[in-house]
């Protein structure tokens, strides 16, 4: 097991590609010292920025103590091991990551999951925008896997969604599930404007407040409760609508009734 | 300038009808020479080696708005394929909208050393040139959309030709071009307002006039004006299913053009022009139709517009047809109009193995270049980047000299597509000197470069010199170690400076940008009325409008006599 520490509090950005199980496996401490990384404009070795320690335990896990909110790509393209982040996370995290799990006990960046295959993203605070989200304008987001974050979520959570589940505790910021076409996304609390927007398929549940409702879905009928993965359905009784029309699409929102009263009129429809 | 001997290659230069002969090509002072002193010349030994020109392409889209546009609209194109820089050479990106210095080192490793960009809208010339100043190692010209320009549909509808080919060379002045492009004549203009055309017999709106008197009128403006190349023309209803009639209408208005004994008219990428079938369900090959017709006639020339089973972005004038795209593909869309010009439109396209339209189009290229029995009509083109990259050349130079790389390819693609491939029944093979016709010598004659395409004393030093021993090699067995020669030239020499060895870039030259100074003799008059046309229409005052000399890094005009 590897625990990097990071020797002083970063001014720019640093690219760390190489901080991922996968690397470091097989390596002494020596070669993974001399692994390449970014800082702004400059090549540095990894034992310029960090401390580097190994203890004997076997597992392929790397441990970050410490603020890394302005280190980025860590855990990116991953195939298994663990990484676990105890403090601030930057941009990038798990990006296009096919195994594994990744755990930050702080705050992450944003593009975290951006384009993951599969595997087990873990925030216990807030994370950035564009989570499990598609690289600038690729049409596919994350395809599998599951994201769990506690605290909120920013804008363009779950854009282009092509499956998996996204797990958000606390609320969601504008254009949630953006373009998605398959997966499930639930947000325990309340959700930004613009929800679902050009969905084509997937699901996405709201237990708070849906702060609007795009004229281009059309309510379809009302459920007592819905099912969020093998593990967890939530409870409702929940409004479902469909859309996006715009984009003839047929993907499903579950909206709490309790705690939207103002769609009540649409039950009129029903 | 140092002079450069390349000793014993096997030398295939169609023009001078060169086949394969072991010989020595002397170069002097960026020019090809009779002999040069040999103790004193740089020797390349080319024992076993491929000598050809410098290959020519004819129809590349590299530079102008729309291709930067494309390269806007797709980030995730360049992030799958970012070259980092050298001591000599620039980083860029792009896949297959390659960045210009990109654009110009990957043609040059393949042997490369002339392309033209076929479409530039007038408005664009300038940021068009900007770019090709850009682009290293090659020379560029570019042809201006004249098809459905205001001022030539005018003169058109009212007949006066002698006017309209005065306006057309104070064109090429003006943009800096080579040739006239006509895209989807007409249709163009009735994109405008929401329409297209279907036939070359539609009304365009506003004008009274139709597609074919467009083309017809063009192509005798283009004999008025003796330009080098004909027009230059992308059809109209292209990429439709059944749109093969349209093509043949369009082939045989073109007959009766006199002509002074050369083509008068190329039609750009033949393979989207030849679509049988009536939907895309029953969309089938009509090479057959086509190439009979175009065995038997000789007013024309082609290219392929090879589809590339890959991840590309559409890019065309054509701003109707790329309409059609988005509702197919559903991916993201640009759609333009520039002024009273053209139009334009933009959208990534994947070409699939497991589709069977896609197999149907790739199969038809193929067709086409194997069906039409003079390689002279038919050049090697993906119509960059619509059909795929340019740098997959390689792998249609093996589909052409192989029939078992072709079956290879085919074995791969969708069911109902091999089905209704016609591949299976051909079994012609081109040889080498038939490659550097389609490759090189049949373009740079269509483009009336007379200094180029051949290794003629007096052409242009651009050699290109591959790792294939004609005389030891089965080409069509071994196509592997062939393609793998033609993606990395082992020299390229470019005004008689060796540019690339063993695929690598080793000296950086500009290439030249070529334009046509036509000679009329009574100018345009630039009145009044032209001017307030500008002031009314134009989004750009008319002095700004005009590429002035200064524009271009390395300048060279080609001087044109016209008729009239």
């Amino acid at each position: 097991m590897i625990t990097l520490t990071p020797l002083k509090q970063f001014k720019y950005p640093v690219y760390a590609e190489c901080i991922t199980p996968d690397v470091f496996q097989g390596k002494d401490i020596a070669e993974i010292a001399n692994l390449p990384v970014n800082e702004g404009n400059q090549v540095k070795n990894l034992s310029d920025l960090f401390k580097i320690e190994e203890d004997n335990a076997a597992t392929p896990t790397i441990t970050i103590n410490g603020d890394a909110s302005e280190v980025r790509r860590i855990g990116i393209g991953m195939k298994n091991g663990e990484i676990i982040i105890n403090g601030n996370v930057g941009m990038h995290l798990g990006e296009k990551m096919v195994g594994g799990k990744i755990t930050v006990n702080g705050n992450a960046g944003q593009w975290v999951g951006g384009g993951m295959k599969n595997g087990l993203i873990e925030i216990h605070g807030d994370a950035g925008d564009y989570l499990g989200s598609h690289y600038r304008g690729v049409s596919e987001g994350m395809k599998h896997g599951v994201i769990v974050v506690d605290g909120n979520v920013g804008s363009d959570s779950g854009c282009y969604l092509r499956g998996g589940v996204i797990k958000i505790k606390g609320n969601a910021g504008p254009f949630l599930g953006y373009h998605m076409s398959d997966g499930t996304i639930n947000v325990e609390k309340n959700a930004g404007p613009r929800l679902g927007a050009n969905m084509i398929g997937g699901k996405i549940v709201v237990g708070g407040l849906a702060e609007d409702m795009m004229p281009t879905f059309t309510i379809d009928t009302s459920k007592p409760k819905v099912k969020i993965d093998d593990t967890q359905s939530a409870q409702g009784p929940f409004y479902v609508f469909l859309g996006d029309l715009a984009e003839d699409g047929k993907g499903k929102l579950f909206i709490s009734k309790a705690n939207n009263p103002k769609l009540k009129f649409y039950e009129k429809y029903l | 300038m140092t002079e450069i001997i390349i000793k014993n290659g096997f030398v295939f230069d169609p023009i001078n009808k060169i086949n394969g002969e072991k010989m020595d090509i002397c170069i002097k002072n960026g020019k090809i020479v009779e002999s040069v002193n040999e103790h004193k010349a740089k020797k390349i030994d080319a024992t076993g080696l491929t000598v050809m020109p410098g290959g020519v392409d004819i129809h590349t889209h590299i530079a102008g708005g729309e291709v930067n546009t494309g390269r806007m609209v797709r980030p995730e194109d360049h992030i799958k394929d970012a070259v980092s820089k050298t001591a000599l050479t620039r980083s860029g990106s792009g896949y297959s909208i390659p960045s210009t210095f990109v654009t110009g080192y990957r043609y040059s490793k393949m042997g490369y050393t002339t392309v033209m960009n076929p479409s530039m809208a007038p408005l664009e010339a300038k940021h068009t040139h900007e770019e090709l100043n850009d682009i290293p190692l090659l020379d560029k010209a570019s042809y201006p959309l004249i098809g459905d320009w205001w001022f030539v549909l005018e003169y058109l509808q009212k007949g006066d030709l002698e006017s309209c080919a005065r306006h057309v060379a104070w064109m090429m002045d003006t943009t800096k071009g080579y040739a006239i492009k006509i895209v989807n004549p007409g249709g163009l203009e009735s994109w405008g307002f929401g329409k297209n055309v279907h036939t070359i017999d539609d009304q365009v709106p506003n004008f009274c006039i139709t597609p074919r008197e467009i083309m017809v009128g063009l192509a005798k403006v283009n004999t008025m004006l003796n330009l080098p190349h004909s027009i230059h023309l992308h059809t109209n209803n292209l990429g439709l299913p059944g749109n093969y009639l349209t093509t043949l209408d369009t082939m045989r208005a073109l007959e009766n053009v006199p002509n002074n004994g050369k083509p008068v008219a190329h039609i750009t990428h033949l393979q989207f022009s030849s679509f049988g079938g009536d939907g895309w369900g029953s969309m089938k090959s009509a090479a057959p139709e086509i190439s009979k017709y175009i065995n038997n006639h000789n007013h024309m020339t082609f290219d392929m517009g090879q589809v590339i089973f890959t991840d590309t972005t559409t890019m065309t004038a054509d701003g109707p047809f790329e309409y059609t795209l988005y509702q197919l593909s559903g991916h993201k869309w640009v759609n333009s109009d520039v002024e009273t010009e053209t139009s334009g439109g933009i959208i990534p396209f994947h070409y699939k193995k497991n589709n069977a339209v896609n197999t149907i189009q790739w199969s038809i290229a193929l067709e086409l270049a194997l069906m039409i029995e003079d390689p002279w009509k038919i050049m090697m083109t993906t119509d960059h980047p619509n059909g795929g990259p340019f740098f997959a050349y390689p792998k249609i130079i093996a589909w052409l000299i192989s029939n078992k790389a072709r079956m290879a390819t085919l074995k791969l693609c969708s069911k109902k597509g091999q089905k209704k491939s016609l591949l299976p029944t051909l079994n012609r093979e081109l040889s080498l000197y038939e490659l550097a016709i389609v490759t090189r010598a049949a373009q740079a004659k269509a483009l009336g470069l007379k200094n180029k395409g051949h290794l003629g004393v007096g052409a242009d030093a651009d050699v290109a010199i591959y790792n294939v021993n004609p005389e030891t090699t089965d080409i069509a067995n071994k196509y592997k170690g062939v393609r793998r020669a033609f993606r990395s030239a082992a020299y390229t020499i470019k005004d008689g400076k060796i540019v690339v060895k063993d695929g690598e870039v080793v000296e950086n030259v500009s290439g030249r940008t070529m334009w046509l100074d036509v000679h009329t003799t009574e100018k345009v008059k630039v009145d009044d009325d032209m001017r307030n046309r500008f002031k009314q229409y134009w989004t750009v005052e008319f002095d700004n409008y005009p590429v002035y000399d200064h524009y271009l890094k390395v300048p060279q005009a080609i001087a044109v006599k016209a008729s009239i």
